[in-house]
Formats: structure tokens, sequence, C-alpha cells
């Protein structure tokens, strides 16, 4: 993550990062929210123009291991910098929206294959699950041991899927979340 | 049209320049808001009545009563307030010999998804204005026997800290309530830029949601450790001068088998060396579909007395309010929500 502000003394945000370790130029993904004191002016920032941004911090980092990636709406940002690091091979990535618009990155994300699974609550398209990320994972056959889970989203997401996956018998130990604030 | 209730001196007295109204008639306002208690514009009989009718055009008192009550064996009382028109809050009266305290909600449910706590489960909702965290005050049916306050309701208080800081400035103000800050606690989970603003802006006590002293298993406890980690908050509050009247707490939720260990004694005791500071022991709550459980009471005896003996302040807080879902980190309104909103 890193702290973001348009001026010394303004408002300040945390963002993921949405790029991979190896690239010279870090990127975000903000949904403009039109109330909110960064979002709209940062819509409007051009090449050039200054922002300040803190050193990198936080802990929710990708691993070797074996793992699901869970995301909802821009908290697919962590996962894309994960996939960009070279780290997919052995991931499955589930991503929830509500439009087909929701799905950032799904262009470079596709090339997990079957690997990325799209679920959409509010419009069909081909190779999109119909409905809910739970229900998708509700319904589908989920490893017990030897697999992390790592959850990234708005709250609502993160508990709901959290608990889902503990009725499932997986250890909340092997459950790591991320949460927007 | 906008409430009055919870705007600060300043606030009010722009409110006033705004509206045509001399300056003075901010501090007329605070009085009547603050010190009368009156509920209606109407009432401020001091200010003009054309000043008030001008007022009442764009502006009310806005408080809100409690719509239920619910009363536990032990005394605990339960309020909940709607918020706007589908959001509900609760907020918990606490009577106990001579004190009595008020356990306030800042947000409508709560953003941090922290693994044992009913609130995180209905997800994020809204943050509260500082005239709806104070309406919680204002309205309780025994604000006049209230001793101390504790903003450890729904919410992260310091994922709101505008709003926050706003309240404690009008209960601590001289023309506000005037209550002294050291019968106020501000609950975190360490939200550090937050926490420090806290203490630099305000006299409040502080209370820190620690429940391991492990960042390895915090961070399976509680989301926020994968951005502000454990050894960053408390090196942030031994930067703080506390050996005057103001103090420092650790909220610590005793699991069994997971952070009632001798080996987490051992560490609390490290990572805490050189901050004059409490730990309040809790009995954990269980909520649904939890995998945790609360410790024995033996182990919970024991851990305190471990902690005592190696020179940490360490008290067991009573649960209270648990036939009513009135106690710690049991607080939430999810069953009243609409679902329509999920983002996923």
């Amino acid at each position: 993550m890193v702290t973001i502000a348009l001026s010394v003394n303004g408002p300040k945000r945390l963002y993921s990062i949405a790029s991979g370790e190896p690239e010279a130029v870090m990127s975000v993904i903000f949904d403009i929210k039109p109330e909110g004191a960064l979002t709209p002016p940062f819509a409007l920032i051009k090449p050039g123009d200054t922002i300040f941004c803190s050193q990198p911090q936080g802990s929710f980092l990708g691993s070797e291991e074996p793992a699901f990636w869970i995301a909802s709406g821009t908290g697919i940002a962590p996962f894309r910098s994960m996939f960009r690091t070279g780290l997919s091979s052995n991931k499955t990535l589930i991503h929830g929206g509500r439009f087909l618009y929701s799905f950032y990155f799904q262009d470079e994300l596709i090339a997990m294959k079957h690997n990325y699974i799209r679920c959409c609550t509010q419009e069909s398209g081909a190779g999109i699950f119909e409905g809910r990320l739970t229900r998708y994972l509700r319904e589908t056959p989920l490893p017990v041991l030897g697999f992390k889970y790592y959850l990234c989203g708005s709250a609502e997401m993160v508990v709901d899927t959290r608990d889902l996956l503990i009725s499932r018998s997986i250890p909340f130990e092997n459950i790591i979340s991320e949460i927007y604030f | 049209m906008e409430s009055l209730f919870g705007k600060t001196l300043a606030q009010l007295t722009q409110i006033a320049i705004n509206n045509g109204l001399p300056k003075f008639t901010g501090r007329q306002m605070a009085e009547w808001l603050y010190k009368k208690q009156i509920a209606n514009i109407s009432d401020m009989t001091n200010i003009a009545k054309q000043g008030r009718e001008r007022l009442e055009v764009k502006y009310t008192v806005g408080l809100t009563p409690p719509i239920k009550v619910q009363t536990s064996t032990d005394g605990t009382k339960k309020y909940l307030y709607t918020h706007g028109s589908r959001g509900f809050i609760e907020a918990a009266y606490i009577p106990d010999d001579d004190r009595a305290t008020l356990c306030v909600s800042s947000q409508v449910g709560c953003k941090m998804g922290c693994l044992f706590c009913m609130t995180g489960k209905q997800g994020f909702q809204t943050h509260l204005t500082a005239g709806e965290i104070l309406n919680q005050i204002r309205s309780l049916p025994e604000r006049d026997q209230l001793t101390n306050v504790v903003y450890m309701g729904m919410g992260e208080p310091l994922d709101n800290p505008d709003e926050v800081l706003q309240s404690l400035e009008v209960l601590t103000a001289g023309w506000g309530y005037a209550w002294s800050p050291k019968r106020i606690t501000v609950s975190t989970i360490g939200i550090i830029p937050a926490m420090k603003r806290f203490l630099s802006e305000s006299d409040c006590h502080l209370a820190i949601s620690l429940h391991t002293p492990f960042e390895d298993e915090r961070r399976k406890l509680m989301p926020i450790e994968n951005v502000y980690h454990l050894h960053d908050v408390i090196d942030a509050v031994k930067e703080w001068d506390w050996t005057h009247q103001r103090r420092i707490s650790f909220e610590y939720i005793v699991f069994g088998g997971l952070n009632d260990t001798p080996r987490h004694v051992n560490e609390l005791v490290r990572i805490l060396n050189g901050i004059k500071c409490r730990i309040n022991l809790i009995r954990f709550h269980p909520i649904p579909d939890t995998p945790l459980h609360g410790t024995d009471e033996a182990t919970l005896q024991y851990f305190k007395t471990r902690l005592n003996e190696k020179g940490v302040l360490c008290t067991i807080r009573a649960s209270r309010g648990q036939d009513i879902y009135a106690a710690c980190g049991l607080l939430s309104t999810k069953e009243l929500m609409s679902h329509e909103q999920k983002d996923y």
C-alpha cells in the first residue's frame, strides 16, 4: 500500500499497489467517488502534475505458496500486482463485481485461463459466472489444507467470504485479509 | 435540513454570520444546545424571533430519540437509534455502583473486519456525524447519571477522526458540555496517522485493541495488521508522554489456546516495556460462525497474575450485558439492514 495526497497538508488516502514489483512505474486503481476528497481531483491529474506518495507499507504480499486470490471491485489491485510479479502459476483468482466493467485488468488477467473466475451480480456475459462470488465459492469444491486464501475488498465481502470459508473447515490461520478503509 | 446539534462554537458562529445574525448568536446557540439542552430552535428565546425563524428555514436541532431499549439482568441497557432511512446504531449504558458508562458508536457498521467482532460482520455503511455520536449521549434517558463515555461501540472511531474529534471538542469545551477529558476514552485498533492526530488534538484517554503481541497472529485476527504493524503502533505510543494524568490502556480479548500462553505474557511484557499502561483482559463473547473460543477462568486469572507479577498493571474487565448482546464485540444491527448494496 501507499499513502497518496495531492498536497502536503491535504487529505491522504491509502491505496493498494496494482503494479508488479519489477516494474519501474507504480500504479494504483481507484473508483471515482463524487463525494470523495481525493478521487475526483485524481481523475483530472495529467502527466507532469505532482502528487505526494509515501513509501510502500503493509504486509499483504503474495508468496509462492498455492493460494486462492479473492477480490471484489478495486480489491483486485494487490492481486494484479502479484500477477505482474510472477506469482500466479499456482493461484486461482476469483473476482466479484456488479457490472461487466467492474472486472478491472481482465484483458491481462485472462491469461490465467480457467484459474481466473469473474462473478457478476447485475449483468451476464460469456465466460462470466452469474451471481455473487460467495455463491460461486459455495458451489465449488475448495481445498481445506495446503492452500492460503487471500481476500481483498469491501469489509462486507471480506467478512462474508471469511465466514463461508471457515464454515467449509478452512482454518482461519490460512485466511489473510486486506480491507478497504 | 442540517442539524445544529454537534456543531462547534466556531461552526455555530459561522452559521450565525451566514444567516445575517450577530456573531454572538453562535455562543447563544451553543448555550441552548449544550447547557440548556433544548430540542427546538424556537426554544432559543434570547435570539430574536426573526433570527430563529431564519434559522428554522435551513436548520433543525437534530436530536433522535432511541427507538428501542433492551435491559440486561445485570442492569446494562442497550439503546437502538435509527440512522437515516435504513441504518441503525446501538449504544450500551452500563451502570456500576457509583459509575455509569455509556459506550457510543462512531460508525454504522465497521470496515475493519476483525475476526472476533460482531459489528464487523455487517460491513460498513457510513460514518456518524459528531451530532449523531453526541445524540447517543444527549438522547439517553439516563444522561444525567453518566460519569464516563467510551468510544467502543459500533465502528472504528479513528476511521472517522474528523467527526470523533469534533464530538470530543463539544463534549469537553467550556462552551459545550465541559466534561473532563479524563472521563472519556477513545478506542482504536491502531490507525497510526489518526491516532497521532487524536493524541495531539485531544486530552482524552486512549485504548488500543491489541489481542496478541505477535504480528503474525494479529494479522489473522485483525486485517488492520496488514496495513499498520503493531510494532509501529507501539513505537508511536512510546513517542508520547504518558507521565501525566492521561491514560493508555491495551484491550486484550483472551482466546483459549491462541493468545493465553506464558509466551504471550512474556512478549506483552517485552513490547510494552517503558509504557505506563494497563492491560484490560476481556472475556471472549462468542459470535456466530466463529472459530474462536474464550479461555477458561483459571487460565484467565493466571494470565492476569503473571502480568501483574512482571510489573504490567492488568485487570479483568467484567462482562456486562451479554444476555442482550450489548457486551464487548457484540453490537450489531446487521439483522435490520437491507442487503441490496453488496458490491460483489
